[in-house]
């Protein structure tokens, strides 16, 4: 048997089918989600993916996080679904409270699109087995509202329980705090980072790199050695 | 120090998306009535010294060719009391 | 006021109407009378006056634009051609390919991010009629002198509404051009590029047929955007003291494009329409009468059915609005209902407006009363055509005597390095990532190639590994020198660009930049460019599939350059085969392709150590083209090379400082025999490329050379971290990436 992993589309999302492709390519099953779903179809864990839903307009994520697909997600995910969230997906799961913070406009205004070096962090979370802790990594980034920020209190908190994911490496390319790139939450089910990698999963095509490819297969071995 | 508020908004006939994604979501979320959105800026300026004829006409020139775009944004200039 | 009907027109004739500040001539208001037999309705003004705009009907420029159909090469691989919202190429596989360029340029002035973004959104939505998927934009960008104040007002806001727009739509931005030059001061070039991807079985035609189907109007509402954008912002010379009547502006809505482009894209796949249309300039005026013109002739349209946005619109208003974000498609009516679901699932106001008719006339109906009743081939089709005077200028034969040659040169080598540090680092050499990494490139996840590459690369069947390249080039300095010969270069130079990174070029689209076509001298410019662009399409074998034309830009009596810009379109089989510009292998041998002459008439060295242009531009040689294109390509297919870059502007240096820096390794250059080190490094001669050369392959690859008759001169190896020209200079690679990539920054951020 293989897993099941959903793919959510609200209105505006770009990277639905790009990150089907990636759940293909590490072997799983890609389930297509649409927002206005209400049941998530049996999947064994849900992605989602980046773009501009709602064209971002009011804050990124802010309209997504009410769709009716965001129900369950939110009461699966609680009860341990595992969830990644990329670039928009992850403005989703802050704006839903899943995980802790903000993402806000890149400190030099612009929309950047970069191969970006990150470490892994955490190479326990659902997402993250295929790494090793400390493992340096590069996948794509692309946003313009990719600046992470807590307050001292939860950016402390994330560090002493280790659940920061993903640091910048390299150069911080948005003035996120403390270089945060992603961040999990403390059961290590639900994982939200800016970068891309399910661009960074066929050797010939975006970076010419494979290093997103361990996401996928990190959560199709938990879920199939389940 | 005195507070001058500009506020800039897109001119009435330009197509704002923002207020319409707005005002489209709002139903869904159970607020009925909305029958239009417009998002706009808000600048709060702290004004150094008295907030004059001059201070404001200044502030009227800088609202005019930097903090808004006349080509799409109309701007209301106003001391916060 | 009292709506202006049919009935009402006929009844008045002696009414004074607007045609003049509409944009018409007196002749053609005369015409647009004798056409009805009677005086136009408003409506029926307002319609005729965007239609037969310069903008819309191409008046000035179709007598020389339909060289480009006459001339227009043998070629299997054309399946739709000149006329269509774009030309459609066989890429094989059952694939077949759409891509078009087109002007964005007097609105960019005004209000750059939006001009800009809306730019994107039209021709996107050009290439969605056709019934495509867009994969991929690029936007060849031109603006005035780089240090100069409106061009940080300008470049920043275009190059944010450009991703603004684009980001937001998750198609991928893989190459296009950045150009700076004084000339473009006041008129910048926003030029945009889209291609699209689809089966053969699933190309659409702008065409409304079969009476009693359905016209539905789908997308955003119908506001106040750009009313007279197109009859007065396209048309005539923007002046900051007037018009009074100014346009409102058009603003982009991506979140709208988007939903229409998945709504639209699912309507296809279930076989939903007849015929269909998207509405950029001139708005439902155009749609309309296109699309009945096209099919069997008849319309009927209830105008007051539109969903608005400002209920205050005047029918007039209604016609001309350019609210971006929409489409017309033509539906049979058992399919209505699906039709409008799928709308409904992607949150797309859709309404059915009108239907086709029996008839031969585009009717349109305001709350039932008929305000418009007109022949729709008389609007759309049969506008004015000039035949403008054109005459070689007087200055052009001094403008040519004045010969680069004679310029000081570098007096030895410590000069030499200088300026080769000046010349990679002056703004049109420097590299241009701070603006490229502003555009998603990585985004539906087929981007194989992508800005700074010769071309930008898409995979379009992932099973099979086909996949179409891009590149779209314009030197308006080679043009002003010689219109005739630098359309043929900009063309020569995009051709050259597919085939260095691996792909066969098909097909061309072109975005014909001039100034104002009353003036003799740049009518001639037209004129010699769009033939010489015809000349070389027909030698090449590579078809004009459609582009656009842009006049007017130029401020006061100073035209810009004469600026074709134009883009090829390439098809490869295997995108795994493809030949990027790194050099990142030490040891592989560095060869220089094809001949180099004592050519520096426009060139880049010229403008950035002299501030000079005048003599002849490089020689055309579309024979030597040709051979260098086959040769690039076999050498990539059969794994002959590892990198190419093809030579252009900046000559030989700047193609080696470029491959250098992209692949972090250094190279040593030997000066050939006969060669003076200084022209080797600056000249600008065309057909020629640099290649790195694994030894093992070393043989193979001169052998074939040899065989075909191109020259292949063994110039040097990639080694080492410095570019060490023999017995001249050498210069670290960390100095020159300093001095390549700091300028933009340094004079925009």
């Amino acid at each position: 048997m293989t897993a099941r992993i959903g793919v959510v589309t609200f209105p505006g999302t770009l990277d639905d089918r790009d990150t089907q492709r990636a759940v293909r390519v590490a072997g799983a099953e890609a389930v297509p989600l649409w927002h206005r779903d209400k049941d998530l179809k049996q999947v064994d864990a849900v992605v989602l993916p980046g773009g501009f839903s709602y064209g971002d307009y009011l804050r990124a994520g802010a309209i997504s996080r009410f769709s009716p697909v965001m129900e369950p997600v939110i009461e699966q995910a609680k009860a341990g679904m595992p969830v990644l969230g990329i670039c928009n997906g992850f403005q989703v799961l802050t704006e839903s409270h899943l995980l802790p913070g903000a993402m806000l406009r890149n400190n030099h205004l612009h929309f950047i699109c970069r191969d970006q070096k990150l470490r892994v962090e955490n190479a326990d979370t659902s997402w993250t087995t295929d790494y090793e802790t400390g493992q340096e990594i590069s996948v794509p980034l692309k946003n313009i509202d990719g600046r992470y920020v807590a307050d001292e209190r939860v950016l402390d908190m994330l560090e002493a329980e280790g659940r920061v994911a993903f640091r910048y490496l390299d150069g911080n390319p948005n003035g996120s705090l403390r270089d945060i790139a992603g961040i999990t939450n403390e059961a290590g089910n639900v994982v939200g980072l800016m970068p891309h990698p399910e661009h960074a999963v066929e050797p010939l095509v975006g970076t010419g790199r494979t290093d997103g490819l361990g996401f996928f297969t990190s959560i199709l071995k938990k879920l199939v050695n389940a | 120090m005195a507070r001058v508020v500009v506020d800039v908004m897109l001119k009435p006939e330009i197509l704002d998306p923002q207020g319409q994604a707005v005002q489209r979501a709002l139903p869904r979320l159970g607020f009925e009535g909305i029958a239009d959105v417009r998002q706009g800026k808000r600048f709060e300026l702290e004004v150094e010294g008295p907030v004059d004829d001059a201070a404001l006409s200044r502030i009227q020139e800088m609202a005019e060719t930097f903090l808004a775009n006349t080509v799409i944004e109309d701007f209301t200039v106003r001391v916060d009391s | 006021m009292t709506l202006d009907t049919v009935k009402h027109a006929a009844e008045t004739p002696d009414t004074d109407q607007p045609w003049a500040e509409l944009g018409l001539k007196q002749d053609e208001y005369a015409r647009i009378r004798e056409i009805l037999g009677r005086r136009p309705t408003g409506a029926e003004l307002a319609m005729y006056s965007v239609m037969w705009s310069e903008h819309c009907s191409y008046k000035s420029s179709k007598v020389h634009l339909k060289q480009f159909g006459e001339k227009a090469p043998e070629t299997d691989a054309l399946l739709v051609g000149i006329g269509e919202n774009a030309g459609v190429v066989d890429v094989g596989q059952g694939y077949a390919v759409t891509f078009k360029v087109e002007s964005h340029n007097h609105p960019s002035y005004i209000e750059p991010y939006q001009g800009a973004a809306t730019g994107v959104g039209g021709i996107v939505r050009d290439i969605l009629a056709m019934g495509a998927r867009p994969v991929a934009v690029m936007d060849p960008l031109r603006f005035g002198a780089a240090d100069h104040p409106d061009t940080k007002r300008v470049l920043p806001g275009v190059v944010a509404g450009i991703g603004g727009y684009g980001n937001c739509l998750g198609l991928p931005n893989i190459g296009g051009e950045v150009v700076f030059d004084p000339c473009y001061q006041g008129n910048p070039l926003v030029n945009a590029l889209c291609v699209g991807v689809m089966k053969h079985e699933d190309i659409h035609l702008a065409k409304a047929s079969g009476a009693g189907n359905k016209v539905i109007l789908y997308g955003a509402r119908t506001g106040g955007d750009g009313i007279g954008g197109v009859s007065v912002l396209a048309s005539e010379t923007f002046d900051s003291t007037g018009p009074a009547k100014r346009p409102a502006v058009q603003v982009g809505d991506p979140f709208q494009e988007k939903l229409l482009i998945e709504c639209t894209l699912e309507i296809f796949r279930e076989n939903l329409v007849d015929g269909i249309q998207d509405l950029g300039g001139a708005g439902l005026s155009c749609a309309t009468s296109e699309l009945a013109s096209a099919g069997s002739g008849g319309m009927r349209v209830e105008l007051d059915t539109v969903p608005l946005r400002d209920s205050s619109l005047s029918p007039e208003e209604i016609l001309m609005s350019e609210s971006q974000e929409r489409m017309c498609a033509i539906v049979e009516p058992g399919k209505v209902d699906r039709f409008l679901e799928i709308c409904e699932k992607w949150d797309v106001i859709a309404t059915v407006i009108g239907e086709v008719t029996e008839g031969s006339q585009l009717e349109i109906f305001w709350h039932g009363e008929q305000i418009v009743d007109v022949p729709p081939r008389s609007v759309a089709h049969e506008g004015p055509t000039y035949h403008r005077p054109y005459a070689r200028p007087d200055w052009q034969d001094a403008l040519q005597a004045d010969d680069a040659a004679k310029l000081a040169r570098p007096a030895n080598a410590e000069e030499l390095r200088a300026q080769v540090l000046r010349l990679v680092a002056s703004p049109n050499q420097a590299s241009k990532a701070w603006i490229t990494d502003q555009y998603d490139r990585f985004v539906q996840g087929n981007t194989v190639l992508a800005q700074p590459e010769d071309s930008g690369m898409v995979r379009i069947d992932e099973n099979t590994g086909l996949g179409v390249a891009v590149a779209t080039d314009g030197n308006g300095r080679y043009a002003k020198l010689d219109p005739y010969a630098g359309a043929q270069l900009a063309l020569a130079e995009a051709y050259r660009n597919v085939a260095a990174s691996g792909a066969k070029p098909l097909a061309v689209s072109d975005c014909l930049n001039f100034g104002s076509p009353e003036d003799p001298a740049v009518m001639w410019q037209f004129a010699e460019a769009t033939r010489g662009l015809a000349d070389a399409c027909q030698t090449l074998g590579t078809p004009v599939t459609g582009g656009n034309v842009s006049l007017y830009n130029q401020t006061g009596e100073v035209a810009i350059h004469p600026t074709p810009v134009v883009a090829v379109l390439g098809v490869i089989d295997d995108v795994t085969r493809r030949t990027p510009v790194a050099f990142a292998d030490e040891g592989h041998l560095i060869y220089l392709l094809g001949d180099t002459r004592e050519e520096l008439g426009g060139s880049a060295w010229s403008q950035v150590v002299h501030d000079h242009l005048g003599g002849l531009p490089p020689k055309v040689d579309l024979a030597r083209e040709q051979l260098l294109a086959e040769i690039l390509i076999s050498a990539s297919r059969d794994g002959m090379i590892d990198a190419a870059h093809d030579l252009s502007d900046g000559g030989l240096i700047q193609a080696l400082v470029e491959s250098c820096l992209r692949g972090g390794k250094g190279a040593r250059l030997v000066v050939p025999d006969g060669l003076d080190p200084f022209v080797l490094l600056f000249s600008e001669s065309a057909g020629r490329a640099i290649v790195a050369v694994p030894r093992s392959e070393e043989l193979r690859f001169t052998d074939m050379c040899g065989a075909r008759g191109l020259p292949a001169t063994r110039i040097g190896v990639v080694d080492g971290s410095d570019i060490d020209v023999q017995g001249q200079f050498s210069v670290a690679l960390d100095e020159l990436r300093e001095a390549h990539e700091g300028t933009i920054p340094g004079l925009i951020a």
